[in-house]
């Protein structure tokens, strides 16, 4: 197994270098800065700190107000609260003027566990991908946090960027090319491919990994960029390999198995198999709900299985 | 305007009148030449829907052409049906209410950030203070003592379906902004005097934040839709046009002629 690291301690530190690299980098919180790791950029810049308690509709246009007079606001709080609470911010005050916000949330997706379903956003990719001017980022590990989070302060417009609350394990261990809006390819291979984004990269390599001693060699695809989506490289794996699988640990429905459905359907229709949720999950530890959810190795395995099954018919 | 259109929001845009006239005409420190010039006071116009006398100053100004103003609402226009940044010298695309004072808080503090001394003026309808947004906004405005930022809250008494009191009672408002922990001042939002007095007094609080309850009547100026819930959020017919515009034209000749 590959060693682990905090997504958001990662995002905690970037930001900090960050800091001190750019004086327009402000950043604000909503009572959750320990948590997000924000309290690090507190700590060295407190004039450049904001708390708004938790009151994210507020949070989010203060940001909008910061980025219209040129400041580079990085807003960060659970996701549940910062994508679903103050969605109509996101929307009306930021999404359709194009401000410069940079929205970072932490705890997204059921392995925030033990909280139960309220504090599990299955939702948030589904949520910014519906805001047109919106860049969506959900990261693998640790490594391509760093990378996400310092792309974002450098482009202009609206980011939303995913991370989680437990640690993950470390897919780039020997770097890791980031550029928003491109997939990375992961791994080679002719027979399917698998599109991955957030914590199922890890899951897509481990199921490939496996499939080849079957006989059955997977591309994996990091799609880091949900929105936009690379439809090139999508299609070039539609193309090649003439099945896809995606997996992601998100609501299907508006997430990115959604999505790359519908930009296969316009360019390049092959077999499609999706691992995602269908339904709220519950209380528990990460691992077990991974499991009961369908969402580990295995099941990426089986669709993976499908989808070469259904391109052989 | 919203005759042309066809459509718009006139009442709260006429109670608004005299408010937003003082400011572009008076108070504002601003160029209509460059209208993102960063020392510039801002005006946010958080109940978006008005921006129909917010385009009328706007033009006035110069910072555009006063016919593009009957292009107001109609497709390939800069002047969108709620106030959106396209327009230049609009500030903040709004439309949904609640957002501005939100919006004035983080342009407020960037000024503090970047030691300018611009002013952060917000306009508010009054039906707008039962979002909670507003009082999110405002809790934080006193929390971080942003006495460059002046509020002011058209209180017209009417909103959208009915009046403030029928739909949800705000009273007592001005010791709610005062709970909040903002100077608060009440005056007659269509008295320039009172209207200049204010924003005076309301320049020189050190330390929190200030609200102008200006006292005003929806559809001022015009005597059938003056305190009339329908015109919220109807534009006059051809019939209304003429008979509003007649109403105007007496009211600026009795000005002219010093009865007024």
């Amino acid at each position: 197994m590959a060693p682990n690291a905090s997504t958001r301690e990662t995002y905690g530190k970037v930001l900090v270098e960050l800091g001190r690299e750019n004086p327009n980098i402000v950043v604000l919180g909503g009572d959750l800065n320990k948590s997000t790791f924000t309290y690090l950029f507190a700590r060295e810049f407190p004039e450049r700190f904001f708390d708004f308690g938790p009151a994210e509709q507020n949070l989010l246009s203060v940001a909008a107000g910061l980025a219209s007079a040129g400041k580079i606001p990085f807003v960060s709080t659970f996701a549940v609260f910062g994508t679903g609470r103050a969605f109509d911010q996101l929307r009306v005050g930021i999404a359709q003027p194009g401000l410069n916000v940079k929205l970072v949330c932490t705890h997204a997706g059921i392995i925030t566990g033990e909280d139960g379903t309220s504090a599990q956003s299955i939702e948030d990719i589904a949520l910014t991908c519906s805001l047109p001017s919106f860049t969506v980022i959900a990261p693998a590990d640790a490594v391509e946090t760093a990378h996400a989070v310092r792309a974002a302060a450098s482009a202009s417009g609206p980011f939303y960027i995913r991370l989680y609350r437990p640690s993950m394990p470390v897919v780039h261990r020997d770097g890791c090319s980031f550029h928003t809006g491109k997939a990375e390819a992961m791994r080679p291979g002719r027979d399917v491919t698998i599109i991955a984004c957030g914590i199922m990269l890890a899951a897509a390599l481990e199921a490939a990994q496996d499939l080849s001693a079957e006989g059955i060699e997977c591309r994996v695809l990091n799609m880091h960029t949900v929105k936009p989506l690379d439809e090139e490289a999508l299609e070039a794996a539609a193309r090649e390999t003439g099945a896809i699988v995606t997996a992601e640990e998100h609501y299907l429905n508006g997430g990115l198995g959604s999505l790359v459905a519908a930009a296969l359907g316009r360019r390049f229709p092959v077999p499609l198999e999706t691992v995602a949720l269908t339904r709220y999950a519950e209380s528990g530890k990460p691992e077990h709900l991974l499991e009961k959810y369908g969402l580990t190795a295995k099941d990426v395995e089986r669709a993976a299985r499908r989808a070469v099954q259904r391109k052989r018919r | 305007m919203t005759a042309e259109a066809g459509s718009g929001h006139p009442g709260g845009s006429l109670s608004a009148c005299e408010i937003v006239t003082s400011l572009y005409f008076a108070l504002l420190r601003h160029n209509p030449q460059n209208p993102r010039w960063p020392e510039r006071d801002r005006f946010i116009l958080s109940k978006a829907h008005a921006c129909p006398i917010l385009y009328a100053a706007l033009a006035r100004a110069g910072y555009f052409p006063v016919e593009e103003l009957m292009t107001f609402r109609r497709i390939g226009s800069r002047l969108q049906g709620h106030a959106h940044i396209m327009t230049p010298g609009v500030e903040m695309s709004g439309g949904s209410l609640g957002q501005g004072l939100s919006f004035a808080v983080g342009t407020a503090l960037a000024g503090r950030l970047d030691r300018r001394d611009y002013r952060v003026y917000a306009l508010l309808g009054d039906g707008e203070c039962d979002e909670g947004q507003v009082w999110e906004a405002a809790m934080s405005a006193a929390h971080y003592k942003l006495d460059r930022l002046t509020a002011i809250v058209d209180r017209n008494r009417i909103q959208n379906d009915r009046f403030t009191s029928e739909v949800m009672e705000l009273e007592p408002l001005a010791d709610k902004w005062r709970a909040f922990g903002w100077h608060v001042q009440e005056i007659d939002g269509h008295s320039f005097p009172q209207i200049l007095r204010a924003f005076q007094t309301a320049g020189d609080i050190r330390g929190q934040p200030g609200v102008i309850i200006a006292h005003t009547v929806k559809g001022k100026g015009i005597s059938f839709m003056e305190n009339n819930v329908d015109f919220h959020g109807r534009a006059p017919n051809k019939e209304e046009l003429a008979q509003a515009l007649k109403e105007l034209g007496e009211a600026e000749r009795l000005f002219r002629e010093g009865h007024a």
